[in-house]
Formats: C-alpha cells, structure tokens, sequence
C-alpha cells in the first residue's frame, strides 16, 4: 500500500511538470504582451522602456532558459515575483486561497449534503414527485449559467428582500478577525467572535449556493443513475428474497456499491470547485483564487499564471489519489495486496 | 425419492391458481405468465422446464412478489399455507421471504453483493427473521458453509465474493437459503452458469438437502436432463402456460404434448450414437406474448396439428398424475417418433487425406500475470501447455473441457488471433505460428471464427448487408458494390435468412438468427476451417438443433472444416468426429467420438461424460455415477505430476511424482494417464 503510494506521488510530480510546460508554452504562444499591459499603451510605445521591462522580467532569455529558471525556483519554494502586484506570488496566493478554499468546501458539502439524499430517494421511488424534484434540480444546477445565477440570486436575496448580505466576505463595516488560517468561519471561532462568525457565515450562503449549484446537479445525477443501477442487480433482488426491510436493501447493499461513481465524480467535483470559482467569485466581489487567476491572465502575469497552473495541477493529481485510495476501501475487488 | 410416498398424503404447501403476471409496458401488456395453476406438496420437487421467454422464471417470481416493474399480477392466487401471497401485505410478505420460502437464483458471479463480506450477507438473512443473534448466526453461517461442502469455512466466511469461484459461490448461495429452514427452496437455473462437473455436485447436494431436510424444492431450467435428475414432478411451460405435467419417468419417455416431444427430441444426447448428425427441430418461433393467437398456442409449429386447434385446448388430465393441454393427446392419440429425414447422400465419410488441413504441434501460450511485488518473480499463466492435435480436411475436431481448460485460447492460438508462445501452427502445410500479420491476412480469407455470443459479436451500428459485405471488400473478393450485394444475397439464403435481413440491423434479430448472420459472415470469405467457440451455448434447445443442423448440412455442401468448442458433451457427441478432451491446458484423451464415449480411457473423460445428466430418470439411474471431487486447481499453479491427480478418483503416488505422456491406447486413442481406462 505504502509502496502503491509513494510511487503515485512520484507519478504526480511529473504530472503537475508536464502541465507547467505545457501552460508555459501556450501562455508564449497565444497573443498577449506582458510589457504592454503591465506599461500601458504610452510606455509601451517607447522601445527602451520595453527592452528595460523584459530585461528585469527576465522576459529576453530564450525559452527554455526562462522554463529552467522558473524549475529552478519552484524547486526552492520561491514562485517567483507576480509583474503586476510586484509581491512575491507565494505570498498571494497564501493571501486569496483561504476564501476559496473556504467557499469550495462549503459549497462540496453543501452539494453533497443535497445531492446524495436526494439521489438515492430519486431513485428508489422512481418516477414519483421526488424523482421529478431531483431530475428538476438536475437540469437548472448544471444547465443554468453561473453569472446569471449569481445575478438572479443577488438581484432577489440582497436586493429585493434584503435576506442576504452583499458581496464581499464580511460587512465593510465589520472587524476581520486576527488571521490564524485564513479562514473566516475558524477564525472567529477560534477568537470567540461568534457576531462576525455570524457575519461571515452569511455572506457564504449565496455564493456557496451558486457555486454548488451546478457540483449538486451533477451529484444528484450521477447518483441517481448509479442507485438505478446498483438497484436492478441481482445481489438487491436477493437481498429481499432474505426478507430484508426495504430501508436495509436500499442503505445496506444498494447505496454502498452506488457510492463507487459518486466518489470518483465528487473527487473532480472538489477539484473543480476550488480551482474553478472564477465567475462566483467576481460576481460576488469574493478575494479568492478565482479573482487572482482572472487578474493574472488578463495582465499576462507570467510567474502568476505559471505557480497557479501548478497549484490547480497539483490539486486534481492529489484528488484523485485520494480517490483512487477510497476506492480501495469501498471496493474490496480493487484493494491490493 | 420424496417420503410422502408411502406415507399419509403431505401438507398442501402451495396451491397456484390461475397466476397471470403482466408485463404492463406502453405498447400493451406483455403476458409472460397467462393462467399458471399448479400444486406442491411438503417435501416434493418439482421441475418447471421451458425456453426463454416460456414463462418460468416470471412464474419463479411471482411466487415471492420479487417482480420488477413493469412486472405485475394481475390475476389468480399463489396460496401458500393458506395465505395468498399475491395481495399479502408486504410486512407479512417479509416475514414469508427468505424465512418460509427462500429462493436461489441463476447467476451466482452476481447474486452476492461485492462490497459485503460473505459473513455479513449470510447473517443478516438469519438475524432479519429474529430467529438468532448476530453470534449465533456466524456460527451457524460456518456451519452451513461447512454443510455446502465450501472448504475451510471459518476463514471462508470473512472473505469477499470476489474470492470464490462460480461453483463456491453458489454453495454459498444454498447456505443463504437453507438458513432459516424454509418449507420450501426455489431455484431459478441454478446451475446453468456453471461446469458440468461443478453442476452435477450442485444438483447431488440439492438432492441431499430435500431428502435430508424435506425442504420442498421448485428447480427451474431449460435443461430436461437437469430437471429429471432432480424432479419427482415435471411441469412444461410453453407461452406462459403449464402445456404438461407429470412424472419424469413418463413424461420424458412418452411426451404427450407436441412441444415437450419437440423439446426431448431437438437435443442432442450423450447417451445414444446418433445414426444422424441432423436433429429433429420444429419451425418457427414462439408467439408474440403481446398477443398470443387464439387456438392453441403451439399450433403454428405443432407437427401433430388438427382441426380442433384451432380452439384454445385447457390442461387436462389424461393419465394417472398426468396432464397435457392438447386436443390431440386428450383424446387418446399419440406422438410418433420423428421419422428422421433419410440421410441424404450418405454422409460423405471422406477418406483421410495425407496432409491434414490444420496441425498444431506442442503448442503453448503463457499470458503474464500481473508481478505481486517489485521484486517477486514473473509469474506467467500457462493457458495452453505443450498441446498437439491435427484436422483433416473435412472433418469435425471437438475440443472439450472445463471452463479456464484453455480450449478458446487453442481458437484463437490456431487463427493466429494470439502469437503462440512457442510450438508450431501449420495451416495448410504453411507454418503460420510466428507468420507477420501481413502473410496472416490472405490466410483469413480461408480460416474464420463463429463467436459464442450472438449479441456481443455482431457490430451493432452496422446493417447485416455492411457486416457480411465488409470482408468481401476487404478482401477484393469482389468488385463492386453490386456484386457485394448479390454475394450478400446468396449467403443470407445459404444460412436460411430472406434476402431482406440484409438492410436490417443486428438487433432486430433473435439469438438464433444473429447466430445465422454469424455464420453467414464467417462464410462470406468462402473459408476452409471454421472454428467455432461455443456456437450453441447460448441458444435454446430448438434453436441449437436448427443451428446445428445448419452447420453440419455446410458442411456437406461446402466441404468445411471445423474445430468446435463447446463445454457440452452431448452437444460434443453429436457433431464431431473426433476429440480432444483438455485440462488445465493439456490434452488428457484424444481419438474417434464414438470410442471415446463408450470407451474413455482417462478418468478425468469418464467423469466428464457421467456428470451430464441425461434427460431419462431410467437410463440415470443405469448409469455410472463417478464422484468428481472439487473444483479445477488454479491454472497458474498446476499441481505437480498429472494435473488431475487432485481430483481424480483412481490418483496413485506415481501420478504426483510423474507426468503422464500423451500415449496411443487402443485404435488411435490417445491418453495421458498412468492407469489407463481404469474407471
């Protein structure tokens, strides 16, 4: 087992490699000056200006040598420095992680919490109203775009009734907590401020919901379809030619052997959501990643782009080790030697 | 035999009156169960035989409620013990499942949820009745193992599925169902996924526990000679119908309905020499359950056809514990044998040719296995070992064996489908056996392959017309188009399919006639050899004998070869001229069909041949029964010396310490046994 995973980080590492080379090459191909965006239009129409910002970027040395110069520090933990908020880019992200971190896993949770119930009774009393609801849910969370989501949601919530906060992740007029992890909810916690937890907590409610929405469309399907399938095998009708209850048919050998796809969808599911919340988070006015990333492409911010196509890289490879290791567990067919 | 013979009449345990089950689907109703009564009695058992599609299995349902949807009945009872299981409340009906009535079903690879541990899935049945404690029911689990003839049942209990065998699971299976004592044990094909040899220990085990513990016993199959070797009592099924009831012994010796004949004279049989290689068949298919024709239901295919069929015939009795639903029968008339056609143009026994069309020698193909560790050894599975056989030109070469024997690895190994790992392949004198794909290709035009599978083998996007005109292109056998399809043409009406099955595609067919396009399309190349990897084995009976028959009357005409597989003996019997017997990869018999089945001089072939029922309870009970003991060692780790000391009867010091050579017996028999024709 120990052996199985040391040779999968192994694997991984050369992974998160090739999709920096790969990010690297497609951000010097496609069209787009760094020195122009980071110079503006009247700078950069001084050639020495321009020879000057290449020269300090390190943008004049061939490519191969700016790919090794930028293995070279990753390999000492130094990400560089981003060209356009001239701060170490390690240090950014250390700054805009949390809040994504922190609306993604509410967000997953949020999804699974709906998701999977809703799946399995979809399933079991197939074709009756609850079945109707979950198809329903289905469609709007993976058919209904992000930003209009976000907007109908704002416009009703915040504008209209008022129940909501607006963006942002706290009152502007509220104290952000002494930052311990960065994340709001813990923080507060931890510092006993139970009015700004509160605070926090809701301004997670409408982005979270608009995040989730389309995770917990594919969950419910996924889940739903996976439960129809486990529930028409043999071992289930024989499970209730034992005289089993109903309720231990379904809980004790549909949903488990349901569960296999799940995991595998909710691991990319996660994924997606801590790496791919550009939309909510500009909508919502959320400091997180998927701000950073925006930020990064439009002012071709190359060591900015380059560590975050790192970071995403290594995100999904971790996952999915994790998933392929839960598998062992659920699936006693694939647990190894 | 059932005690309830000598003694005072048994309890009337269940008593099926007029069971209609409905599939109750958008274009109407789909009546696969369409007015089933019948009686069981404590301790008896009873045998429901049909093709698919009869009815048997729906009826097997309805029993316990387990229908799916659309599934529904929608008229007549199921009382058992006095209660109608049909309107029971499902609380009620929970304490009859699994407690009072307990049912095994067909396939055991899944019947057992693969997530849970055998222990888990073996208590929960005892502890959902509230008749043991959680303790109490892992032990008696183990016990039950133990009494299932499962191995090393303490360990055995903690494992997964995953970890046995077919045969071990559906012990398993038994052990779930006979936990809570029920009165009454229903099996819904419970061996036809398995081995023969594996089959025969299954039905002796059934046959101990109805003695041993009076459980009544409903066995449903497609098999006659499962059925008689289990059944004090026999219905046929045929449209959603009991057609005939009645003991075995008269039942199968002297049909009284048309289709129960047909069904005892379309198959092949181990125990006879046919003067014939063709089998009696009837035409036609089954009707449509959507709407079954109003007369008698098997009129359109009856032989024995009159008048009066044209009225809906009702199951009456015509002998002492006999039934029939036949006009014919019910009023004292009788079914002839079938005149067997006159073999036509006396089957031309080809005198043997010098040079045979096909001749392996010590062929072998090790497939590796996947490494344990970094550093352990390759491992390699030996799945043909040192075999040699050849085929004349002409002739029908039988290869038979158990599951994992390596006979489909030997196909695929002489169409040079897999590389061989060393030995030689000789296809008409040319050494094929590590021949580049580029010298294969011309040769497949002259050797081809019918698959088992007449739904997986079949491209299911493409019409019949482009599968069978395919390889003519490729080939450039002919010019065009039109050319392909008056090829096309001609091959449909070889295989008995109409000329307009060519613009149609695979699913619009039935078993049987994809196994025709199969055919057709293996013909197409205007082939020499024909290998064959189970042709019949998943066709009904009827079917079987028309596929069969289609395959020997080509053979006449075109002059084939074949190699054909098959794990059935009967099947074996019937259509080859010589065989070879595997296991584990090695050739343990081989000569003429007729000497090897009144005379098998390896014992591994004589347990081959007593373990396949025959559909006669007399000619059974004449037989000679060899216990085969176990199942087939792993292939990967073949026991040392012969590899079928493990399980053989007659094994001796000598058969561990030495591996036996294939040597001539009597008249070109060949056997790799130290004791020769001792069994």
């Amino acid at each position: 087992m120990i052996r199985y995973v040391v040779s999968r980080l192994v694997t991984a590492v050369v992974m998160v490699l090739l999709a920096t080379l790969v990010i690297f090459l497609i951000a010097n191909t496609v069209p787009g000056d760094p020195a122009l965006a980071a110079l503006g239009d009247m700078q950069a129409s001084d050639p020495v200006q321009v020879r000057e910002f290449r020269a300090r970027w390190g943008l004049d040395l061939p490519l191969w040598e700016q790919y090794w110069l930028f293995l070279k520090r990753l390999a000492q933990g130094d990400l560089g420095i981003s060209i356009s908020s001239r701060r170490p880019v390690l240090a950014d992200i250390i700054d805009y992680a949390p809040a994504t971190l922190e609306l993604a896993t509410i967000a997953f949770l949020l999804s699974l919490a709906v998701g999977l119930p809703l799946g399995v009774v979809a399933a079991v009393k197939r074709d009756s109203w609850v079945d109707h609801v979950a198809r329903f849910v289905a469609l709007i969370g993976v058919s209904a775009p992000t930003f209009w989501l976000a907007f109908i949601m704002l416009a009703i919530f915040y504008g209209q009734l008022d129940w909501a906060p607006g963006p942002g992740r706290l009152d502007p007029i509220a104290f952000p907590p002494d930052r311990i992890t960065g994340l709001l909810l813990i923080d507060t916690a931890l510092a006993g401020d139970w009015e700004t937890f509160r605070d926090a907590a809701a301004h997670l409610v409408l982005p979270s919901i608009v995040l989730a929405a389309s995770t917990l469309g594919l969950i419910t399907r996924t889940t739903r379809a996976a439960m129809l399938e486990a529930l028409s095998q043999d071992y289930v009708r024989v499970a209730r030619a034992k005289g089993l209850l109903a309720r231990v048919v379904v809980t004790g050998h549909a949903v488990p052997n349901a569960m296999l796809p799940v995991v595998t969808l909710g691991g990319l599911a996660y994924a997606n959501l801590l790496t791919g919340a550009v939309m909510t988070e500009t909508v919502f006015g959320w400091p997180g990643l998927g701000r950073y990333t925006f930020r990064s492409a439009v002012t071709v911010d190359f060591p900015a782009i380059m560590a975050i196509t790192a970071i995403v890289a290594a995100i999904f490879v971790l996952v999915n080790l994790l998933v392929d290791l839960s598998y062992a567990l659920l699936d006693p067919r694939v647990a190894r030697a | 035999m059932p005690a309830h013979a000598e003694t005072e009449p048994a309890e009337l345990l269940l008593r099926v009156r007029d069971l209609r089950t409905w599939f109750l689907t958008d274009s109407g109703p789909v009546r696969a169960v369409d007015g089933v009564s019948f009686d069981l009695h404590a301790g008896e058992t009873l045998g429901i035989v049909g093709e698919s599609g009869s009815g048997k299995s729906v009826c097997a349902k309805s029993i316990m409620r387990l229908l799916d949807e659309p599934a529904r009945i929608v008229g007549g009872s199921v009382e058992f013990r006095g209660r109608d299981l049909a309107t029971l409340d499902d609380e009620a009906l929970r304490a009859v499942r699994g407690r009072e009535i307990a049912m095994v079903f067909q396939d055991p690879m899944t019947s057992l949820n693969p997530v849970l541990r055998i222990a888990k899935q073996l208590v929960e049945a005892m502890t959902a009745h509230g008749r043991f404690t959680p303790a109490a029911a892992r032990t008696r689990a183990i016990s039950l193992l133990r009494r299932m003839g499962v191995g090393r049942a303490e360990a055995a209990v903690d494992s997964y599925p995953h970890q046995f065998s077919g045969g071990m699971r559906q012990r398993v299976m038994l052990a779930m169902g006979f936990s809570n004592e029920p009165a009454l044990l229903i099996a819904d094909e419970p061996t036809t996924a398995l081995d023969v040899t594996i089959q025969a220990q299954i039905l002796e085990l059934l046959r101990e526990l109805n003695r041993d513990l009076g459980t009544a016993v409903i066995l449903i199959s497609h098999d006659l000679g499962v059925i008689a070797n289990v059944c004090s009592r026999i219905l046929v099924m045929y449209a959603g119908e009991v057609v005939e009831e009645g003991p075995p012994e008269q039942l199968l010796s002297d049909p009284r309905h048309p289709y129960t004949w047909a069904l005892l004279h379309a198959a092949p049989r181990i125990d006879a020499e046919a003067a014939d290689r063709r089998l009696t068949t009837i035409d036609g298919q089954p009707p449509d359950p959507r709407a079954w024709p109003a007369g008698c239901r098997f009129r359109a295919r009856c032989p024995f056809a009159v008048a009066k069929c044209a009225e809906h015939p009702a199951l009456l009795p015509i002998d002492e514990g006999r039934a029939s639903r036949c006009w014919v029968t019910q009023e004292g008339g009788t079914l002839h044998t079938p005149a067997r056609a006159p073999a036509t143009a006396a089957p031309a026994q080809a005198p043997q040719p010098a040079a045979p069309l096909l001749e392996v020698r010590d062929l072998t193909k090790h497939f590796a296995l996947p490494k344990q560790g970094y550093f352990s050894a390759p491992r390699v599975l030996r799945a043909v070992d040192g075999v040699s056989l050849s085929v004349a030109r002409g002739e029908t070469v039988g290869l038979v064996g158990e599951s994992g024997c390596g006979k489909s690895t030997l196909a695929r190994l002489v169409l040079r489908l897999h590389e061989p790992t060393s030995g030689t392949v000789a296809f008409d004198g040319t050494d094929i056996t590590h021949a580049p794909q580029s010298a294969i290709r011309p040769l497949r035009r002259r050797m081809q392959m019918i698959f088992q599978d007449p739904y997986g083998s079949l491209n299911p996007r493409m019409s019949v017309g482009e599968i069978l005109s395919g390889p003519l292109l490729l080939h450039g056998i002919v010019a065009d188009g039109a050319a392909a399809r008056a090829r096309v043409a001609e091959l449909l009406d070889i295989v008995g399919l109409p000329g307009a099955a060519a613009a149609r595609f695979p699913h619009e067919f039935s078993g049987g006639q994809r196994q025709r396009i199969s055919i057709a399309r293996a013909l197409a190349l205007g082939p020499d050899l024909v290998v064959a990897d189970e042709p019949v084995s998943a066709l009904d009976v009827n079917i079987q004998a028309q596929i069969i028959n289609l395959m020997v009357e080509l053979q006449e005409r075109l002059g084939l070869t074949y190699l054909f597989i098959s794990h059935d003996l009967a099947v074996i019997r019937h259509v080859c001229d010589r065989i070879v017997v595997l296991y584990l990869g090695r050739v343990m018999e081989q000569g003429r069909a007729a000497d090897l089945f009144s005379r098998p001089l390896h014992p591994y072939t004589r347990t081959l041949i007593a373990a396949a029922p025959v559909p006669d309870p007399r000619i059974e009970r004449t037989r000679r029964h060899v216990p085969m003991q176990g199942e087939p060692p792993n292939a990967a780790n073949p026991p040392s010396g012969c590899r079928f000391r493990t399980r053989c009867p007659a094994a001796q010091d000598i058969c561990a310490a030495e591996e036996p050579k294939l040597r001539p017996g009597v008249e070109g028999q060949m056997v790799a046994c130290h004791f020769p024709g001792v069994l």
